[in-house]
């Protein structure tokens, strides 16, 4: 149900990460309602995505957090509680597809780094969308371990900027 | 129907049952009480202080049922409204806070008296709009009103601009209305109800744990109904003091930090809770980790979200108090419960007894309980008391005994001093018939006392009972206690002459001073039909006791001199 991100973020003793799934109302104030939930008892969102569906007046909205079931239960029953919210999930990551797209810039001046960082790129699927003298920007989608991976590969060359939408996910049928 | 959007608020008042609305105007609000000078149905009462006219709401909704309305303009009026909403939503009473909001357009450019109230109140609301389109107010106005009063009852916040109040529009309020994110589950699942039913049947040591959720849903009766079935001892908090009537065999009285050893006892030792309508509260859980030690709890509650927020309970069921409890009672039947004569019921049936001091002290300085002796004695049937918040209102709490719901008001979850006053003027208006009597500390009845003004007035008698000790008794009770008897902050001194300080706005007061002097005070506070106020000087140094420490265990209430026999008895018949 959730998954421990490298142990990095699950900086208190059996905290994980939650991924909490959301349709919401589509109007002013609903995001400041939901982050009141979460600020209101000191915890974070690590990320937040919102975007609208099929359905005219009805936003998606996907949180991660870290946390243990106890907390999360607690705080999907006081996010199911506003009134501007439809459904709450908590997202079991093996029954859904779950994505990020993080835009990298990479420091490669020289023919060498351009070349490795291309051959990485490859493996992991990722797309160069700009190069230039003496950098180029990577965009890669996946998962975040996958994109935690690929960072950590191309991290020697010198990230220069790091841009991450955070996740989003769907269940499968 | 074209009328202008300050209008339409005044309908849908109208239109939802509701006779008064409290508030005080100011310039964003001038074309709504425009509309209320023109209004001929509605009584509006102008409080002296927006807390006041927010408290009044929650005095009205407390004793009538119907969600109270309050006024304020934007800005400072906005944010003088926010205690009692806060208030009102811990404590899930339905009131509707109307604030005036400056123009659409200037609105975000920190215009003259703009304040960001829908964002201000939002946490401490149920729900709140803020209102862009005038031709929104009859749904919003409905939306609002089912909010307040479904459900978990709590309060709706809406933020009108002014150019929204006058505007006009056309005024269809809808019957009702779909809120798609918001089903309350009313009725029970029936599997839960039925394994409910199995264990009350099967338990030792039952015992019903009533909260205020039985006086939002008039669940009264059932809940006397389902005690009386299985003779099973039942306690109330504060919150739901009167849920059944206290002179009942089987009641036991409040449990928690202040309330009684025998329900603490009860609490204790019962091997399972049936627990309706509340939820769990620290003062009544005292270290929720020694509370109920032996007890399997079956938690019901309309909330979600209070299932297992506190207290994880074996049983939770999502549901309605009062329809939760019919469904159960009519299951009992069906499995033939009999009320048993068990060990559990004599034990706690002695302690009881046991717990049931003589409190008709003769000291002077006189000791808070002797009042409420006198006023247990001669206090009309049809009162209700109403307190602010600190030894009074525990004391209170402790030795007084009402026989039915809406009978005693106090702010329980929120603790607001200054609460008392305002909401006793709102219970008055909700129940012209009612003696209105606010039990009120000197220190809690300065925060408020210019509604006397609002009280003589607008002609809503209400009689004020001022505990005077020259102290904030209950800090000062702590500072005792807990901080080395260093007293900051806490002694009043030179208070007003309260006497004359009723008599400044036009009201009647007397002074008392010996035991002798209560009743007779009281008497005439009950014969006058103005407001009337009894200053009674007590002893400071007499504390609120049986109290569970903070953080304390419940097995572990401090006692009073008059628990030695009452702790006797627990101690032998624990189990």
């Amino acid at each position: 149900m959730a998954t421990e991100r490298n142990g990095k973020e699950a900086n208190q003793i059996g905290h994980k990460l939650y991924i909490i799934s959301m349709l919401v109302e589509d109007r002013f104030g609903v995001l400041q309602r939901i982050a009141g939930v979460f600020s209101r008892r000191g915890f974070n969102m690590d990320t937040i995505t919102v975007g609208k569906t099929h359905t005219p007046g009805v936003s998606r909205m996907t949180i991660t957090t870290t946390g243990n079931e106890k907390i999360v239960e607690q705080m999907v029953k006081q996010l199911s509680k506003l009134v501007e919210t439809l459904k709450v999930s908590v997202v079991n990551e093996t029954e859904s597809v779950v994505r990020e797209i993080a835009l990298v810039k990479v420091h490669s001046p020289d023919f060498v780094s351009r070349s490795e960082i291309l051959n990485y790129a490859g493996i992991f699927r990722a797309k160069i969308v700009n190069v230039g003298k003496s950098s180029m920007i990577i965009e890669i989608t996946g998962d975040y371990e996958k994109i935690d991976a690929f960072l950590d590969l191309i991290k020697p060359f010198g990230i220069k900027e790091l841009v991450r939408t955070g996740l989003t996910a769907m269940m499968r049928e | 129907m074209k009328i202008s959007g300050g209008k339409a608020v005044l309908e849908a008042v109208k239109r939802e049952g509701i006779g008064h609305m409290f508030g005080f105007p100011g310039g964003a609000v001038l074309p709504f009480y425009d509309e209320i000078a023109a209004e001929t149905g509605l009584v509006h009462i102008l409080t002296r202080h927006e807390q006041g006219a927010g408290h009044a709401a929650e005095g009205y909704a407390r004793a009538s049922g119907k969600t109270g309305v309050c006024v304020s303009t934007s800005g400072p009026g906005g944010t003088n409204l926010t205690t009692p909403v806060a208030d009102a939503f811990l404590d899930s009473i339905p009131i509707l806070a109307i604030t005036g909001q400056v123009v659409t357009d200037l609105i975000g450019n920190d215009a003259f008296q703009e304040a960001d109230l829908f964002g201000i109140m939002m946490p401490i609301t149920k729900h709140n709009f803020k209102v862009l389109d005038a031709n929104e107010l009859p749904h919003i106005l409905k939306m609002a009103f089912k909010l307040t009063h479904t459900g978990r009852p709590g309060p709706v916040h809406i933020d009108l601009p002014k150019d929204v109040q006058s505007a006009i529009i056309d005024f269809n309020y809808p019957d009702d209305i779909v809120i798609p994110g918001y089903q309350p589950n009313l009725r029970g699942h029936p599997n839960q109800i039925k394994r409910a039913a199995e264990m009350l049947v099967n338990a030792e040591r039952p015992l019903l744990l009533g909260g205020g959720g039985l006086i939002s849903s008039s669940a009264h009766q059932e809940f006397t109904a389902l005690a009386e079935m299985l003779a099973c001892p039942a306690v109330t908090t504060l919150m739901a003091k009167g849920a059944m009537d206290e002179n009942h065999p089987l009641h036991l009285g409040q449990p928690g930090m202040h309330g009684r050893q025998v329900a603490n006892y009860a609490i204790q030792n019962a091997d399972l809770i049936l627990a309706v309508g509340c939820r769990f509260d620290d003062r009544i859980t005292g270290k929720v980790q020694t509370f109920a030690p032996h007890a399997k709890i079956i938690h019901i509650d309309i909330d979600t979200a209070e299932l297992g927020k506190n207290v994880a309970a074996t049983l939770p069921i999502v549901g309605d108090a009062r329809l939760v409890l019919q469904d159960l009672l009519a299951m009992l039947k069906k499995l033939n419960a009999k009320a048993a004569d068990t060990e559990w019921k004599k034990r706690v049936h002695a302690i009881k007894e046991a717990c049931n001091c003589n409190y008709a002290y003769e000291e002077t300085p006189i000791r808070p309980e002797r009042i409420l002796y006198e006023l247990g004695l001669c206090a009309p049937k049809n009162s209700i008391f109403v307190t602010e918040v600190g030894q009074h209102q525990m004391f209170a709490m402790h030795f007084i005994k009402v026989d039915g719901p809406r009978k005693y008001i106090s702010s329980g979850g929120l603790g607001t001093m200054g609460f008392g006053l305002p909401a006793a003027i709102g219970a008055k208006a909700a129940r012209p018939d009612a003696t209105v009597i606010d039990i009120s500390g000197d220190g809690s009845l300065l925060m408020v006392n210019q509604e006397m003004a609002t009280a003589v007035e607008s002609n809503l008698p209400v009689v004020i009972t001022v505990f005077n000790n020259s102290w904030l008794g209950m800090v000062r009770q702590w500072q005792k206690m807990f901080f080395g008897k260093r007293y900051s902050g806490t002694h009043l001194g030179q208070s007003p002459d309260f006497v004359k300080l009723a008599e400044a706005y036009g009201g009647e007061g007397v002074r008392i001073e010996k035991p002798g002097e209560i009743k007779e005070g009281f008497e005439r506070a009950f014969k006058a039909n103005h407001l009337f106020l009894l200053e009674i000087d007590i002893d400071p140094e007499w504390d609120c006791l049986p109290m569970v420490p903070p953080g304390g265990s419940n097995s572990g209430m401090i006692p009073s001199k008059a628990c030695t026999n009452v702790v006797k008895k627990m101690h032998e018949y624990k189990y």
